[in-house]
């Protein structure tokens, strides 16, 4: 496509995002799109840690929790905080980023694999806290009825259409930073570590602080979706942001394509209608079809999974690759062991 | 003081299963540095394994004399030999084109492979727990105030006699000694003439059928089991592998026994017991990794380059 062609493309497709909810009066679709927009939000900052650093983390609906229960602690009637949801749009992504530092700071020396299951660790000790400390977090129940937001004057209401607008603009500002980023010195140091790390600090990066602060800005972004999505539901308790909502985020990462910032959107977006529209849709349909035994939405897991698994297989990149990232997955792959290299040079020369 | 002795003698009983599905992950961590995030699923699908031989067997309560040994024997050889087929087919699958992948490519399928896996317990059993026939007579024995049951005695003997029967069959065989020069150096060990895939699938074999085997006896031994189970299982086990410093088969065992230990401990002892112990093991998974990450017996791992 040529550069002005996407320009239009691009134009025509945030025109049409503004005027949606006056031509959709289905109040349920304009729901469905702002909470397909939180995980927009969280897949993009998944994708600084993993896309762009190279760190798998399997804890980031930690992150996430983090956030959201920012929000219902410092805006309800649980302590009588009543700070206001602007504020706290500013405030949770700090915290959740605090939280990032302080796992990454210990954990960031790891080997790879390694990190992966200290986040998952994390990422299950969260949860499992808010869950235990029900004097301050209610239990299992969690926190309801927190504050709505308003602007100016007006608030927020239980119509999903200001929540729509509110996470398209925080989508904006999250592709506008990620993709500075990613041109950035620092984008650039991300890539480096990630193709390889060794090499990387040959070169005079400093891999700690640069890994920290793939961390802290990817947990960012998960508290700002955090306070989005848990005034849009006016409830957080512990049971939603479990394991699998981490691997929900990183499905998203893997069918889009890890790294590039247009296909974790289309990743994270088709899943979030496959899960919320598709599966629910066609259940309804089996039923009316005469087949009441069949629920299309208990296969959700197994979607995640095979999506996990056939991507990895056939095509790591994802389905709108990064560059740099198809290149690093196919030239590894490539990589023979050495007993076979040297059989086929050795072949190569008796020719 | 009887309270300590009894947390012990539990603990040791829950270590026990730890530490048989400990021992898959750090023998396959050991011979591909894959950490097999399926194989608490694997172990999960032991149990429902043997909850379907026993259906089929037609068991369904407690059994003396012979016919408990035949049936014990059958289904817990055939949980592992089932477990053990399951183990090697992911391996091709999913894991062997992956083999020279970027080393967080095969980790995300084993995620993958582990929620398919998951899913598919639930279509087959539901999502409930489902119980397990009760069906070895378990009679208690007192020691000064301990209560210790045939069970619990079942499960750590068998632990033991497991891993003694591996680190045999890994110092002792052929195929053992292939196995330990794959983990060395994967070309040098072809070079040699080792058949790599095959050594790596009887690892995978070996590996799963253990978990089939612990799979067996935690059913026994809860008298329950549902389809989530291995999750909780296999991230405790793997954090035992770990403990004990993982690719080292002693250290294993030494790491179940400790997490199971851990465990029994804190649920005794934290106000609030019980909901507080995941968040204790996890929190030993994560220190262990910071501070040791070579565990209790192993030798530190460098980053390959």
């Amino acid at each position: 496509m040529s550069p002005v062609a996407r320009r239009i493309g691009l134009g025509v497709l945030v025109a049409a995002l503004l005027v949606y909810p006056f031509l959709d009066r289905n109040n349920s679709h304009v729901d469905f799109l702002a909470n397909a927009g939180a995980f927009i939000l969280l897949a993009l900052g998944l994708n600084i840690v993993v896309g762009f650093a190279g760190l798998l983390d399997l804890g980031y609906a930690a992150f996430f929790a983090i956030g959201s229960y920012s929000y219902a602690i410092l805006a309800s009637q649980q302590f009588g905080y009543h700070v206001p949801f602007w504020l706290m749009l500013l405030i949770a992504p700090v915290i959740a980023a605090l939280f990032g530092l302080l796992l990454g700071a210990p954990t960031l020396r790891l080997r790879g694999d390694y990190l992966a299951i200290v986040t998952l660790g994390f990422g299950e000790i969260v949860p499992q806290t808010f869950l235990n400390l029900p004097q301050y977090t209610n239990g299992p129940n969690g926190i309801s009825s927190l504050d709505q937001p308003s602007i100016f004057g007006h608030s927020f209401g239980f119509s999903a259409t200001p929540y729509y607008y509110l996470l398209l603009g925080l989508i904006a500002l999250g592709i506008l930073i990620a993709a500075n980023l990613q041109n950035s010195r620092l984008g650039r140091a991300w890539m480096a570590i990630r193709e390889d790390e060794l090499a990387a600090r040959h070169m005079g990066i400093n891999t700690t602080t640069t890994k920290l602060a793939a961390f802290a800005l990817g947990a960012s972004f998960s508290g700002l979706a955090g306070v989005a999505y848990a005034a849009k539901l006016d409830l957080v308790s512990p049971d939603q942001f479990q394991f699998n909502v981490s691997v929900l985020v990183l499905s998203m990462l893997v069918l889009g394509g890890m790294g590039n910032i247009t296909g974790v959107i289309v990743g994270s977006f088709v899943l979030s209608f496959v899960n919320s529209f598709l599966l629910p849709q066609s259940t309804t349909l089996a039923h009316a079809a005469g087949f009441p035994n069949i629920d299309f939405t208990n296969y959700r897991f197994m979607l995640y999974g095979i999506i996990l698994v056939t991507m990895m297989l056939f095509r790591p990149e994802g389905l709108i690759p990064s560059r740099a990232r198809a290149a690093e997955f196919h030239e590894a792959l490539a990589d023979e062991p050495l007993a076979e290299q040297e059989q086929e040079e050795y072949e190569g020369a008796a020719r | 003081m009887d309270v300590f002795f009894q947390q012990i003698v539990n603990g040791l009983s829950l270590g026990g299963i730890y530490a048989l599905i400990a021992l898959g992950y750090t023998m396959v961590y050991g011979i591909i540095e894959l950490i097999n995030f399926a194989h608490g699923d694997v172990y999960t699908l032991g149990t429902f394994f043997s909850l379907a031989i026993l259906t089929g067997l037609g068991v369904s309560g407690e059994l003396h004399g012979p016919a408990l040994v035949l049936v014990v024997l059958v289904t817990l050889l055939a949980s592992m030999l089932l477990c053990g087929i399951t183990g090697v087919l992911i391996e091709r699958l999913a894991y062997r084109r992956l083999r020279n992948a970027p080393r967080l490519a095969p980790l995300i399928t084993a995620i993958g492979i582990s929620f398919i896996l998951e899913n598919v317990m639930q279509l087959w059993r539901g999502p409930s727990p489902v119980p397990f026939p009760d069906l070895i007579p378990n009679p208690a024995y007192t020691i000064g105030g301990v209560v210790v049951t045939a069970k619990q005695i079942g499960v750590v003997l068998l632990a033991v006699a497991m891993m003694a029967a591996l680190q045999v069959f890994i110092y002792k065989t052929k195929l053992g000694k292939a196995m330990r020069a794959t983990a060395q150096d994967r070309d040098a060990a072809q070079l040699m003439g080792i058949d790599i895939n095959t050594t790596i699938a009887a690892t995978f074999l070996i590996g799963s059928a253990l978990a089939g085997a612990a799979g067996f006896v935690s059913g026994v031994y809860y008298g329950t089991t549902w389809f989530f189970n291995g999750f909780e299982a296999g991230l405790k086990a793997f954090t035992a592998a770990v403990l004990g410093g993982i690719g080292n088969i002693a250290g294993a065992m030494l790491g179940g026994f400790s997490i199971g230990l851990i465990e029994a401990i804190a649920t005794q002892y934290i106000p609030g017991g019980a909901q507080w112990t995941n968040v204790v093991v996890f929190s030993v998974l994560v220190l262990v990794l910071i501070f040791r990450p070579s565990g209790l017996l192993g030798e530190s791992l460098p980053e390959k380059v």
